[in-house]
């Protein structure tokens, strides 16, 4: 038996403590949170551990670990100890506490044993990182955090409907596999479906993140979407559909990070891709596919994290996060710039870098399991991945043409946690062997053989050929102040035109039918007027033969009528 | 604009010395990539691969395809930055 405390527990009573914090305490609760949680966490890991509550008569399990959450858990951790160190400068008690209660409720997710309390930790993680999204203070940044948190509470309710009727059906609120059979688990699958960017649910994403500040953002891609990869692992693994959504997410945004301007919202397409991986491994559903998502979401956690912070660390600098607006930063910022490159060659999976050793796994499977056209795209999406976010990040940030702007090199700050991601980045690359002991199953997978090795830098090394090509020849799109259209525009356009536009349907068809009944009653009062008004025939003087004449000839109708009955 | 334009076209020569020496190594480095698939022997799960520099011509092929049909989306897609503060 071990120390059964579990990690959100301390990452709330540190958001607590942060809000009343100033100065360097606010820093130091930061940092020191994640390591005793981790510390905890470890001591607290026996087979047995487990906590269970019971509030109105439901059991809930707060603390579940087994070998597939405590990947999360311990890559959670991790996130929220480099984010820690990244935001040391962060001053505000808001954002400080937001990103533990955050963590916390990531780790509260992952960890918990059923589907009420990973309700309760989902809207929790959706409201404290909208906070995140508002610190960022900008008239965008407090629509697009609006947008998002609604968007997320709804995956929340549906979580819960879903939830009810599982209950109803089952009799069990445990969160287990599910698998796709009827309405309650197709409520949580879309619940799921959304906190993980499916396309066309995925514009939250591509929205809210780069409004974030340059810390939260960092925070931000760490936890939401791998919290939903995890849930998917546990309830759908093996759902085929999941390969094929997870093949749509790994190409189409590719072909917006090429065009887009912001190089945060770049990384956020890029981010979809690589969830896009890992959501085809868990639908493959084979212990090599399942390892191969587990450890590329492991993997993301770091390396994307890294890239995050080194543009965090221009935008910290710089104020600015556009393409078009930088380049050249190589000469005032080469410490961040090689970090960048070191994340940029994790995430294109160059030999010896972390997703390498991840992404090989799923493309593997989906060859053994009988996905040749999945495997195709996952390949094409392998070399567009190095194209939009290994070469185009720290190409348009650091080099291109120079933009002239001089400014100091990163914080010490950034600057330790961006090396330390680096260092992850390529001691999992070139150790692996660590990685796979963490995993849910037991595997002997060896990533580097000749084949993989070759296939990969061959790969690589002529989608570089194909930039370096395009853009000597000029073909290349270049940087433009500009925004793209995407599925976003359902609900930031068309309803809204579609809304005001009905509604004055809506008002103008009130307003006709009003007065088309009021014309309707005039002309009947007229009608009436005219039959028995002042100046109708019925209204002019009888003399009294003509009276007696009518009242006897009516009496004698009358009277025939009661005879003849 | 037209500032934009002139960096571009400026850029798109490789005039700095650096620039060309690292062009030339990593030509080079591409060369060998492509030399190496006679020296090594990889075992192969779907046919494709067995054609020869398969890695290398889906590679190129890819991300030229990936970046043509890119800039063309441009055209139906592109907004303004301001687009939707219009509502």
């Amino acid at each position: 038996m071990g120390i059964e405390i579990p990690p959100f527990v301390v990452f709330f009573i540190g958001a607590a403590i942060a809000l009343i914090s100033r100065r360097a305490l606010l820093s130091i609760v930061g940092v020191a949170v994640p390591i005793i949680s981790a510390a905890l966490l470890t001591l607290s890991n026996s087979p047995d551990a487990h906590l269970e509550t019971s509030i109105v008569g439901l059991q809930l399990v707060l603390f579940s670990p087994d070998k597939l959450n405590l990947v999360f858990g311990y890559v959670f951790h991790i996130a929220a100890l480099l984010g820690g160190i990244f935001a040391w400068r962060v001053k505000n008690p808001i954002h400080q506490a937001a990103t533990l209660a955050y963590a916390g409720s990531a780790l509260g997710a992952v960890f918990c044993g059923d589907l009420v309390t990973l309700f309760l930790f989902w809207e929790l993680m959706a409201f404290t990182s909208a906070f995140l999204v508002w610190c960022g203070g900008t008239r965008n940044s407090v629509q697009a955090g609006s947008r998002y948190l609604i968007i997320q509470i709804v995956s929340g309710l549906l979580l819960l409907v879903g939830a009810v009727l599982h209950y109803e059906s089952t009799g069990s609120l445990e969160f287990t596999h599910i698998g796709l059979t009827g309405a309650a688990s197709t409520l949580i699958f879309i619940a799921f479906g959304i906190k993980c960017a499916f396309p066309l649910l995925h514009n939250w994403l591509t929205d809210a993140y780069p409004e974030s500040t340059p810390a939260g953002t960092v925070f931000l891609s760490a936890f939401t979407t791998k919290v939903a990869v995890y849930a998917l692992a546990r309830g759908f693994a093996g759902t085929e559909a999941l390969v094929y959504i997870g093949m749509i997410m790994t190409c189409f945004p590719i072909f917006y990070a090429v065009i887009e301007n912001d190089l945060r919202r770049v990384l956020a397409y890029s981010m979809i891709n690589q969830i896009g991986f890992m959501v085809c491994g868990i639908g493959i559903g084979t212990e090599l596919a399942i390892n191969g998502a587990v450890a590329h979401a492991f993997n993301d956690v770091i390396f994307k994290g890294l890239l995050m912070m080194s543009m965090g660390a221009v935008l910290y600098r710089t104020g600015k996060m556009n393409g078009s607006d930088l380049g050249g930063l190589y000469k005032s910022m080469p410490k961040t710039a090689t970090l960048c490159i070191v994340g940029a060659a994790s995430i294109s999976a160059f030999p010896l870098f972390s997703g390498f050793v991840s992404k090989s796994m799923v493309m593997s499977a989906a060859l053994y399991e009988g996905y040749p056209v999945v495997w195709i795209a996952l390949l094409f999406a392998s070399a567009g991945v190095f194209h939009h976010a290994g070469i185009k990040i720290p190409f348009f940030a650091f080099f291109a043409h120079d933009s002239g702007i001089r400014v100091k090199e990163a914080p010490t700050s950034m600057l330790i946690a961006m090396g330390i991601a680096a260092v992850l980045c390529v001691g999992i690359g070139s150790f692996p062997q660590y990685l796979y002991n963490l995993l849910p199953y037991e595997t002997d997978y060896t990533p580097y053989d000749a084949t993989h090795v070759l296939a990969q830098i061959q790969l690589l090394l002529f989608s570089a050929l194909a930039f370096v090509w395009l853009k000597l020849s000029g073909i290349y799109p270049p940087e433009l102040r500009s925004m793209n259209i995407d599925a976003e525009w359902v609900y930031r356009r068309g309803l809204p035109v579609i809304g005001r536009y009905s509604t004055s349907v809506v008002q103008t068809g009130i307003e006709k039918t009003y007065s088309v009944l009021i014309a309707l009653v005039r002309r009947l009062f007229l009608a009436i007027n005219h039959i028995s008004g002042r100046e109708s025939k019925l209204a002019e003087e009888w003399t009294v033969d003509l009276t007696v004449a009518v009242v006897i000839f009516l009496f004698a109708i009358f009277a025939f009528f009661l005879i003849a009955a | 604009m037209s500032m934009k334009q002139k960096y571009a076209s400026k850029n798109s020569q490789p005039r700095a010395t650096g620039l060309r020496v690292i062009l030339r190594w990593f030509y080079v480095a591409c060369a060998v990539v492509v030399l190496l698939d006679f020296v090594i022997h990889r075992h192969i799960t779907h046919p494709w691969e067995s054609l020869l520099f398969f890695y290398c011509v889906f590679g190129f092929v890819a991300c030229v395809l990936l970046v043509v049909v890119a800039k063309w989306m441009r055209k139906p897609l592109m907004r303004n930055e301001d687009y939707y503060d219009g509502n």
